[in-house]
């Protein structure tokens, strides 16, 4: 009796997205980064095609992080004065293919930092770096929505990855992307209907579904993970089956979320059956890049070294 | 959903007129209005306005000029099923096959040959089927004789044969109880469709009797249908009993994030 073929045929591939522009293409760019193409589940090379293995930006702020954690610290403090050596440390001595910048700085709550500052800022990292470049505002809407222009402008050309949109604020970097040719991280809550949402808006507002790269928001192991993989993987699936608002590469903003918990922070001393904190932070960011590399993410943005230094190994290992 | 547009069919008096005069705007139009409304093929039915299998190429010939739809070629013989596939310019619906073998012997190899999908409706020269049994046991005797004549089984679409409320209230609930046992025959199922406006044949609330029936055969495993795709309520209809289904993901735009879907 012969053994049915259990492959399975997905009639539809996740799209690709271009990050970065080379001198022909009208960027400064030395690489582009292409992420996305699946037409099969995660790496199951026996039923379909992974084309683009995922790719991790390593996190550079507009300013010096006041409360990073000291394992975090010791590899960037040298730097961390100047968004520019800071990408340039991320890209040539710990192998980031991106860099994600984060303008924290503009936070009202931080510096409050100005348009002006956040484009300098923007220009630093694309003189200091030839890798494709995240902007990340500083995650308050109004103020976003005011340097944001200042920054797609000084990135013109350059192909970004701007973020993020939600379902109630997403026309300005909408805007933005269509006029400086920038593609756009569309965030969610958790929740894969609001996801499908944001998408819809998006695309209503004219943004082509290639400029699209999906964040369902991120939870650390052991602080939600489970849901957001759940999500990812529903929607994944949906994207495979045809449900083109699914079907875009996925973003997982590890380094942030992880270093918040106090399984990757606390000390020794603290907590003593923990065991060594110094193994453990990095350990609990690169278990965390593991399991979103599982459901399917394709962009991470990563923070300490030796996590990014494994989680490329394991990448490697995935793609074969 | 798979949707096929039922308009452009011989029994129509526009249609008839149109083959008759050789008019190609009645059915350029049609064409157009249903794929715009979201239809994955577009009927081409004859009926009796012509036996003469060059018509039946000239209004395919007519609507591929219009429009990219593909085609559900909307006829049992093999001679004429054979020349319109060679017209048509994208991979075709044969509309149909009975489970009689010898039409199964030459119209089988067609579809396998040119890349087609078949409709395999559930009767045969015995008469049409008056029971639940006599369809699922047609149904699988297409399945099962169009699988080994290497048709894959994605493009095999099995009809458990609508009939009239009207005049055969009864079997209604008899063709959704065939739908969901030939669901039973492979997994993933095989397609299974039906034309979907003969529920309604001459009844009052064509419409409503249209939607109702499609979401409740939907329920027990219906997957494509021929019907009236520029009825907005009934392809709205289908489109949320797919999400209540669970085969859709849910976004506060469902609707018209279907109907975008599907434009391009």
């Amino acid at each position: 009796m012969q053994i049915p073929d259990v492959k399975q045929k997905w009639p539809n591939p996740i799209n690709t997205v271009t990050i970065g522009a080379t001198k022909e293409e009208g960027g400064t760019r030395t690489c582009t980064v292409t992420v996305g193409g699946a037409t099969t589940l995660p790496y199951l090379h026996f039923e379909g095609e992974i084309p683009n293995p995922p790719v991790i930006a390593m996190e550079v702020w507009d300013i010096a992080p006041s409360d990073w954690h000291e394992e975090l610290g010791k590899n960037f403090s040298d730097v961390w004065d100047n968004p520019g050596r800071w990408a340039k440390k991320c890209v040539d001595e710990f192998g980031a293919d991106l860099i994600c910048l984060r303008l924290q700085g503009c936070d009202p709550e931080e510096e409050n930092k100005g348009s002006e500052e956040a484009a300098q800022a923007v220009k630093e990292v694309l003189k200091a770096v030839g890798v494709p470049l995240i902007i990340w505002g500083c995650g308050n809407k109004e103020k976003d929505n005011e340097i944001f222009p200042a920054c797609s402008q000084a990135a013109a050309g350059e192909r970004c990855l701007l973020g993020t949109i939600t379902e109630d604020n997403y026309k300005t970097l909408v805007a933005l992307c269509q006029a400086d040719k920038h593609k756009v991280i569309a965030e969610s809550p958790v929740d894969i209907n609001i996801a499908k949402q944001v998408n819809i808006l998006a695309t209503d507002a004219g943004l082509s579904e290639e400029d699209i790269v999906i964040y369902p928001t991120t939870g650390a192991l052991g602080y939600g993970i489970e849901y957001v993989y759940s999500i990812m993987e529903r929607g994944r699936i949906a994207g495979l089956g045809g449900d083109k608002m699914w079907a875009m590469p996925i973003l997982g903003d590890i380094g942030k979320e992880v270093w918040k918990v106090k399984e990757a922070v606390a000390t020794k001393e603290e907590i003593p059956e923990w065991g060594d904190h110094t193994q453990r932070g990095p350990l609990w960011e690169f278990i965390t890049a593991v399991v979103y590399l599982q459901a399917g993410a394709d962009i991470l943005i990563m923070r300490h070294p030796k996590a990014v230094k494994e989680t490329k190994k394991y990448i490697n290992s995935l793609i074969g | 959903m798979i949707f096929v547009g039922e308009r452009i069919n011989g029994g129509f008096k526009d249609i008839q007129r149109a083959i008759k005069e050789k008019d190609k705007t009645i059915i350029q139009h049609w064409a157009k209005i249903q794929s715009e409304a979201g239809a994955d093929y577009l009927d081409v039915n004859m009926g009796a306005a012509s036996n003469k299998v060059e018509d039946f190429v000239w209004m395919i010939e007519t609507v591929q000029e219009a429009v990219s739809t593909p085609i559900s070629i909307d006829s049992n013989k093999p001679a004429f099923i054979k020349e319109a596939l060679k017209v048509c310019k994208k991979p075709a619906l044969i509309n149909s096959t009975t489970a009689d073998k010898e039409k199964l012997d030459e119209i089988v190899p067609l579809a396998v040959e040119h890349g087609a999908s078949l409709v395999g409706v559930c009767m045969d020269k015995k008469g049409s089927p008056q029971d639940v049994n006599r369809r699922v046991e047609l149904g699988a005797t297409i399945f099962s004789e169009a699988v080994e004549k290497g048709l894959p089984e994605d493009r095999i679409f099995l009809d458990p044969v609508t009939m009239p409320l009207k005049f055969l209230q009864e079997q209604a609930g008899n063709v959704i109880e065939a739908i969901r046992q030939l669901t039973l025959l492979s997994s993933p199922p095989p397609h299974i469709i039906l034309g979907l406006s003969n529920i309604s044949s001459k009844t009052k609330e064509p419409s409503l009797i249209n939607r109702i029936f499609l979401v409740m055969c939907i329920e027990a495993g219906l997957d494509a249908a021929i019907c009236d795709v520029t009825d907005q309520e009934l392809v709205n209809s289908a489109i949320t009993a797919e999400l209540i289904l669970n085969k859709q993901i849910y976004s506060d735009a469902f609707i018209k994030a279907y109907r975008e879907s599907r434009r391009k």
